[in-house]
């Protein structure tokens, strides 16, 4: 990596300080993605700003009708907490399969869903649930939040510092991995929230994107097996070595089937 | 499976003695080493692949901090570094050499793969040196590129070697042409193949690492290495970077992670690194990063093959005809030409009885990396293509797949081949009896119709290879075009106090050499295994060997067996001194020398002690010390053999394939430690299952760029995406070594491709699918069914 510094300030205030004085400056999470680009020579910010270890960005608590996770969450802590395994099962499910061990406890939420890798799993997550993201200087819905891939709408110095999930009983996160990376080749995060039905699909090359066709005709009241016919928009889809588009969006269909039907119970 | 022990005998589960140094962090390796005034090395590499070098500007490069030096290709050659050397002379069919394209450590003039080093960056520091690479500018004029093999060989493809026309590097054959065609002739059945043995990237664990010391007053160099063959890197270094003699080079390989034959090739790199150390009178270290690892350690495999099998109506093979191009990538590595030949077309009778068999390889150069040996090296790509054979066979006679193998099942031995080889010993029924036993056979359409319920697709596949180990005699090898010998060396020096250093030319990279030779010489000596050192990987130690690659622990162990005869038959000539009775009357057993003709008895740490003491004895009849030094040339190959049962299920709606069982039966003749050949076979049969699923080496059709240049993209097999193995060994000991060993290193990476693919053949209902079987080509597949 390129030559430059790093700082572990002890407060938020501190860190969005150093942050706002140096443009070139980056705030640095889990490295999960970032420390790579680093190594590999793709960056070169001034200096590190880590935030990872803040007080303020770590903490998991019940708020009304939802939960809220501090940006600085590992993997491996929301998949092991006891607020989020009981009120958002899936989510649970969900950080306890990205990556592996070692990942799982480096990376976090907030750096997940600031980077918007579009075959990250969290941001399936955020979207599907309607999840709010929470910033130094804002609330954000996930709709407005997520804006392509690798692109948010997060201003220069501004931070995730925690995301705010509803709680909900009815989800599931299924993942098609990468053989090659484990990223998601394609993930589906199926919810339903009262009587809507939301799922959002991930690793379709784009960014994460609702299927609003498919919701509408399950709000329909339609059976799970004729989401087949369903349309789905081959634009949402790129294709790489390891699949095409219209192989992507196959599997989309399958698994959010499979999704569906495993929230029903059908299927474990 | 097994029970394991902390001290042993030979046969049994002895734990490895090396792995809490190695799992604790405590293990050195090359990259590790840090010398008094070090500076580090960086390559500037072209992001090319194909393209002559019109200039190199290094102006500004020069002036960046740390700098010491940058050079160039032009000016290592014109320093006198000629370009790399063969390690095989092989000969086209009409008997001209070999036509290789010239290699320099730097290019000089031209590019011809990603990746290929033009400039060497030496600094003070790595980040350094690393920089003022970045700042190197060279002028590239890029030049069509050519990265299919058929492509490669049409006429107006991109030429990468000067006179060297369409390509080609050889044409080589072996066996009788005319025999095979009177087969065919005779034949009532045939079948037909066309396949591509996918290319291979073999990371191993630790990257290739190098620091280079030179003291320029007494003309001696010391070079840390990360090689499975330090003292033959030896030679070659030393001719290499024109040194007076041997003797004024040391070649040391620490503690070394992992291979598979990618640190068996002498290198560019290491070459150009070495060379600079030298102008620079300064120690030179450097450490590919894990990106360098994919686009320059050997590639493996890379065949594009049809065949034909004649048959009669029963199913006996009668004869079979091979054609292969084997991708050489730019370059001829050091022991490429004999991985395509002599370690591949002449394992092409499998275990079978074909009376006439003739094989032509095609050598071809592409803009893409060189290509070396890889696990099993040349072996692999001759299993999977007769084992497929005999699977596509069995669909066109309508037998099961393990009938038409026991119908042309080889069953006398020696076993003299159409093509040079003879087979030493085996028990191929055995073997495959055994094997179906492990995979339940009898019960697989239960499971089949059981995965039917569940809307999948269950496959089962056999294969049943065999694979040559212990390469020897040197004389043999000689002739077929070999540089170097094939025995391996071993030291033993008991010393005063009776404790016991094994000195092995062997290397170990894994392969828990420290624990095997301590093992056997714990058992031969009768004494406990920590009194028991095994020195390895450093020349100045080391007085000769051939290093480690192609299973080679059964030659160097014969040596070690060897030795502890010589040791044990001069400790009876003194022992008898000491009891004064005759020397026929001497016998040694669990460490103790006795006789009937004594009350007294010895122990071998008594005679250890004696032999240095020299008074008990007439040193003008018996010479004091105890030291014994044996090379051990082996007669013949050994032909380690097994059958291997996959059983895979398919998810028709995504195409995914799962192994759902893998079992093998294996010959791998005596087994020293059970522990650490189970770890070879686990660890091979992964390698194999990855190479039938997941890893593909794939360069971009249109400019050669490798696309698989990361774990990104490269698929590399997990734990959890296998199965549980289950193992018996069946075995039929060689008689051509002392220990009756054949080797087990490759085994698995042989046996499990074609094991994998027969299978998902199996689970499809069809003859062939290429490698690997990736989620979308099977879903294709299996819609493409749907619709029929």
């Amino acid at each position: 990596m390129y030559d430059l510094g790093y700082s572990r300030p002890a407060t938020l205030a501190e860190a969005l300080e150093l942050l706002q004085q140096d443009d070139m400056a980056q705030p640095l999470s889990g490295g999960q993605t970032l420390m790579p680009v680093l190594r590999a020579r793709l960056a070169a910010p001034s200096q590190l700003v880590d935030i990872a270890r803040l007080d303020e960005l770590r903490q998991i608590r019940p708020i009304d009708g939802g939960i809220e996770i501090g940006a600085g969450m590992t993997h491996a802590e929301v998949a092991a907490h006891p607020v989020v395994r009981a009120a958002l099962t899936a989510l649970a499910a969900l950080a306890g399969g990205i990556g592996d061990a070692q990942i799982r406890h480096r990376g976090t939420i907030g750096g997940s869903i600031a980077n918007n890798d579009p075959a990250a799993c969290y941001p399936s997550a955020v979207l599907a649930l309607g999840a709010r993201v929470q910033t130094n200087l804002r609330i954000l819905d996930a709709e407005a939040f997520f804006a392509g891939m690798f692109a948010t709408a997060l201003e220069p110095g501004e931070i995730v510092t925690a995301v705010r999930f509803p709680a909900c009983a009815e989800a599931c996160y299924l993942k098609f991995r990468n053989p090659a990376s484990r990223f998601a080749l394609v993930g589906v995060f199926a919810a339903r929230l009262g009587s809507e039905h939301r799922i959002a699909i991930t690793g379709g090359g784009n960014g994460v994107f609702r299927w609003h066709a498919a919701e509408q005709h399950l709000d329909r009241g339609a059976d799970i097996d004729s989401l087949d016919a369903v349309p789905l928009d081959l634009a949402n889809f790129t294709g790489d070595i390891h699949g095409s588009a219209e192989y992507r969006l196959h599997i989309a269909k399958v698994i959010t089937r499979r999704a569906l039907m495993q929230m029903a119970g059908q299927l474990t | 499976m097994n029970e394991t022990v902390s001290n042993g005998k030979f046969g049994q589960s002895v734990k490895r003695v090396e792995d809490a140094r190695l799992i604790t962090g405590r293990g050195r390796f090359v990259d590790d080493l840090v010398f008094p005034g070090q500076t580090h090395a960086a390559f500037v590499r072209s992001p090319y692949a194909h393209a002559a070098i019109a200039g190199i500007d290094l102006e500004s490069a020069r002036n960046m901090p740390g700098v010491i030096r940058i050079f160039t290709g032009r000016e290592l050659a014109d320093a006198g570094l000629p370009p790399l050397p063969s390690g095989w002379n092989l000969s086209s069919v009409d008997g001209t050499p070999a036509r290789v394209g010239l290699h320099h450590a730097l290019a000089v003039d031209a590019i011809r793969f990603v990746g290929e080093p033009v400039a060497l960056v030496i600094a003070e520091t790595r980040d350094q040196a690393r920089d003022a690479a970045d700042a190197v500018l060279v002028e590239y004029q890029e030049l069509p590129t050519v990265v299919d093999l058929a492509a490669a060989i049409a006429d107006g493809a991109p030429q990468l070697h000067d006179g060297i026309a369409q390509n080609r590097a050889f044409e080589w054959e072996i066996g009788g042409s005319a025999e095979v065609d009177a087969a065919f002739a005779a034949a009532t059945r045939r079948v037909t193949l066309s396949l591509r043995n996918n290319r291979l990237i073999p990371n191993a664990i630790e990257p290739r690492a190098i620091n280079v010391q030179w003291s320029a007053f007494d003309q001696a160099m010391t070079i840390y290495l990360t090689h499975q063959n330090p003292i033959g890197m030896r030679g070659f270094f030393a001719i290499m970077l024109g040194l007076p003699s041997e003797n004024n080079l040391r070649v040391v390989s620490p503690d070394v992670g992992g291979g598979f034959g990618s640190k068996a090739p002498a290198y560019a790199e290491e070459f150009a690194v070495a060379f600079a150390a030298k102008m620079l009178d300064r120690p030179v270290k450097w450490t590919a990063e894990r990106s360098e690892s994919f686009l320059t350690d050997a590639h493996g495999r890379d065949h594009l093959t049809t065949a034909e099998l004649a048959m009669d109506d029963d199913g006996r093979f009668l004869g079979l005809r091979v054609h292969t191009l084997a991708n050489l990538g730019a370059y001829i590595s050091t022991s490429n030409a004999l991985v395509v030949s002599y370690m591949y077309a002449t394992m092409l009778s499998g275990q079978y009885a074909i009376p006439a068999i003739h094989a032509r390889v095609e050598g071809v150069y592409t803009n893409t990396c060189p290509v070396d040996a890889y696990r099993g090296a040349g072996r692999p790509e001759a299993a999977y293509l007769i084992e497929r054979l005999a699977n596509i066979a069995a669909r066109e006679i309508g037998v099961d797949q393990a009938e038409i193998r026991r119908r042309n099942f080889i069953r006398q031995f020696p076993y003299q081949t159409p093509l040079i080889y003879c087979y030493d010993s085996g028990d191929y029924e055995g073997c495959l009896d055994a094997a179906l036993g492990l995979a339940d056979y009898p019960g697989f359409a239960a499971r089949k119709a059981e995965s039917q319920a569940r809307g999948k697709l269950r496959g089962i596949g056999l294969s049943a290879y065999v694979e040559a180990c212990g390469i020897g005699p040197s004389k043999l090898l000689a002739s077929l075009g070999g540089g170097g010998a094939m025995w391996e060396s071993c030291e033993i020096r008991v010393q005063p106090g009776g404790s016991i250093e094994v000195l092995t030319g062997a290397h170990n990279h894994g392969q828990g050499h420290q624990t095997v030779y301590a093992q056997i010489v714990s058992e031969r000596f009768g004494v406990p295994m920590d009194s028991i050192n095994v020195v390895q990987g450093d020349t100045n130690r080391i007085q000769a060997g051939t290093g480690t690659y192609g299973s080679r622990a059964s030659v160097g162990l014969s040596a070690a067996v060897h030795s502890c005869d010589k040791i044990v038959a001069k400790g009876r000539a003194i022992v008898a001194h000491m009891l004064e009775v005759d020397l026929a009357d001497v016998v040694f057993a669990d460490g103790i020398y006795s006789s009937a003709a004594s009350n007294r008895t010895v122990t071998f740490v008594e005679m250890a002690q004696a032999a240095h003491g020299a008074a008990s004895f007439p040193t003008d009849q018996i010479e004091p010390g105890l030291v014994a030094t044996s090379f051990f040339d082996p007669p013949n190959f050994t032909y380690p053999a097994g059958v291997h049962v996959c059983e895979v299920e398919i998810d028709p709606e995504t195409g995914v394939v799962e192994v759902v069982a893998f079992n093998a039966a294996d010959d791998f003749g005596n087994v020293a430690n059970p522990l650490i050949v189970e770890g070879q076979v686990h660890g091979g049969v992964t390698q194999g299952i990855a190479q039938a699923l997941w890893e593909n080496a794939l360069y971009d059709p249109d400019n050669a760029q490798l696309m698989t240049a990361s774990y990104m993209d490269y698929g590399m097999p997990r734990a959890d995406s296998l199965p549980e193995f289950g193992l018996c060994f069946w075995p039929s000991p060689t008689p051509v070594n002392p220990l009756g060993m054949k080797g087990c290193g490759e085994a698995g990476a042989i046996g499990a491709p074609p094991a994998v693919i027969n299978a998902v053949c199996d689970a499809l209902g069809m003859d062939h699918i290429d490698m690997p079987a990736s989620p979308e080509k099977i879903w294709q597949l299996c819609r493409t069914r749907e619709v029929s």
